[in-house]
């Protein structure tokens, strides 16, 4: 990760000077037309950014927000056997994560439905033995470095079968989320109303938990289980202090974890810094702005509240 | 003799093996316009919640003749909608529409215009862009009775659904009901304001875990019955014995 990053460092020297008029350029723009493993990390990027935070505004609204957090651990223990299995490959450990996360998914909505244990209990529960598990099986094999890249991806390496992957996972969830839309909503705003309407409200949420590990094992070959949430929570967050629409809270959303991933790229490319964290940085610092001077809730709206109407 | 909307056949509702409801029996003919009255804790809402499907009676049946599937309109006592979410009233009243158009119906111009007169029959004409976050209390009980104006139900089953709203709201909504019933819908509502059920619900059943009393309100609502209501043991003993009556 760090090696490539660095590679280009003769460009670092000379992209704060301005004395050539393609400084801008340069610093913006060339590094994308210069060096392959650029543009396949910002395809990737935009890809995750593009599917992952409308799940997050979902997420957000349904008071989940940490949810999309335990479940990027419970898919560890089953991309960790993939990992024994085949090693550093793309489809074994795909295929184990995706199994894992739904079995997660599925099993601590069945307790929680079942038991006296409420969901968040029963997630909580799982995805700590899950996160154990996970790692214990990674060290078996592997080395400190294997689980360096399970824990933080490498955005700067994705080859032609991660970025299908991930275009795929893309694809697949905008398809989802506009086939689940209205139920989703409404199983959000009024569950209860659902429920003595109609029975889709179970199949619902599992559908919805199903797109969450999509997303989750598409990011974590990205960025790796710890921050293939940040790009998908931040954004999320941050446009639900922006507005009131739901329309315009998702759009919001993608287009802030664009941003970030452009932004965190370019970066991560001047300075040699690792592009996951960086990119994820990036969204925090767009989340801090929004709660900062966010029109439908930041601070400053309350600190300096506009005087009041007549009616 | 009217065809029956709802049938019990003696139902016994409750959680964890003890009866909130027990061994009820009867019916309610289509059409009617009754009133649930009791004290607190004597299944009031369990039954309703029976009505409506959402819980399972632990033993006996509720069987709705006169009701084809899924025509239920329930509106229960605390409804679980979140108001902080990002919806206006109108598409909160267009909720209502589930029925009919499904996760991907398209909302005529037709229905557009039924939304409209629904808001406008529970008095909140201009709200229809408020978010439901701004509603006062009263305001949102109108909305969720738009709501279930749009479901057009046959079935309409109510808890309490006066409670802490002012008396101007009330007759508005009442108005409502009245037009329910001229429509010649069932609607069933769980009620605590003798006064109120006298005054504007022709029949009740009077309920203390067990059927008091059912028929005409000013016959069901005598003195000796409120009495015999009200001495009803209201918590469970924890060593009751298994039921002996025949299931």
């Amino acid at each position: 990760m760090r090696r490539l990053a660095s590679e280009p460092h003769e460009a670092n020297s000379s992209f704060l000077s301005a004395e050539r008029p393609v400084a801008l350029h340069g610093i913006l723009i060339a590094p994308f037309t210069e060096f392959a493993f650029m543009r396949r990390a910002l395809a990737g990027a935009v890809a995750l950014a593009v599917a992952g935070p409308p799940l997050g505004v979902f997420l957000v609204l349904r008071r989940m927000s940490l949810t999309g957090d335990a479940m990027s651990h419970a898919i560890l223990p089953g991309a960790a056997l993939g990992y024994l299995a085949a090693g550093l490959s793309l489809g074994p450990m795909t295929i184990g994560g995706l199994i894992a996360g739904l079995i997660v998914a599925i099993a601590s909505g069945a307790i929680a439905r079942t038991t006296i244990l409420r969901e968040d209990a029963s997630l909580a529960a799982f995805y700590l033995i899950s996160l154990a598990l996970g790692v214990t099986i990674i060290s078996v094999r592997g080395s400190n470095i294997d689980l360096l890249h399970v824990l933080f991806g490498s955005v700067l390496a994705l080859d032609d079968a991660a970025l299908i992957l991930l275009a795929s996972i893309a694809s697949i969830t905008l398809a989802g989320l506009a086939i689940l839309y209205r139920p989703l909503v409404l199983d959000t705003v009024d569950a209860g109303f659902l429920a003595s309407v109609s029975r889709s409200g179970g199949l619902v949420e599992t559908a919805f938990l199903a797109l969450l590990v999509l997303n989750l094992v598409g990011a974590f070959h990205a960025l790796g289980t710890l921050l293939a949430v940040g790009l998908m929570m931040l954004p999320a967050a941050s446009a639900r202090l922006i507005t009131q629409d739901m329309t315009a809270m998702i759009t919001l959303a993608s287009a802030q974890g664009i941003i970030a991933g452009y932004a965190g790229l370019i970066v991560s490319f001047h300075f040699g810094l690792p592009s996951g964290p960086v990119i994820t940085l990036l969204a925090g610092l767009l989340y801090l702005l929004a709660l900062l001077a966010g029109p439908a809730g930041g601070l400053l709206r309350r600190l300096r509240p506009r005087r009041h109407l007549e009616a | 003799m009217l065809d029956a909307a709802v049938r019990f056949r003696d139902v016994t509702l409750g959680y964890d093996r003890h009866p909130a409801v027990h061994h009820l029996s009867g019916e309610i003919e289509k059409g009617a316009l009754l009133a649930i009255f009791g004290p607190n804790g004597a299944g009031k809402s369990t039954l309703l919640k029976g009505i409506a499907g959402t819980l399972v009676p632990l033993s006996g049946a509720i069987e709705l003749p006169g009701v084809k599937d899924h025509e239920i309109a329930y509106l229960p006592q605390a409804a679980d909608i979140d108001k902080s979410f990002p919806i206006n009233v109108f598409d909160a009243v267009a909720m209502g529409l589930w029925k009919r158009c499904g996760a991907f119906g398209r909302i005529s111009r037709s229905d557009n215009a039924k939304i409209e007169e629904a808001i406008a029959a529970v008095g909140l004409e201009g709200f229809e862009s408020r978010p439901i976050a701004t509603l006062s209390g009263g305001q949102l009980q109108r909305m969720l009775f738009a709501r279930l104006l749009m479901q057009n139900a046959a079935l309409i089953l109510l808890d309490e659904p006066f409670t802490a709203i002012d008396s101007k709201t009330v007759a508005d909504l009442l108005a409502v009901v009245a037009r329910w019933h001229a429509e010649e819908r069932t609607v069933l509502a769980v009620l605590h304001d003798a006064d109120l059920v006298r005054e504007h619900f022709p029949q009740t059943l009077l309920l203390a875990r067990e059927a008091i009393a059912k028929g005409k309100t000013e016959s069901v609502l005598s003195p000796e019955n409120l009495l015999k209501a009200r001495s009803m043991i209201e918590a469970f003993d924890r060593h009751a014995q298994t039921c002996v009556r025949a299931a």
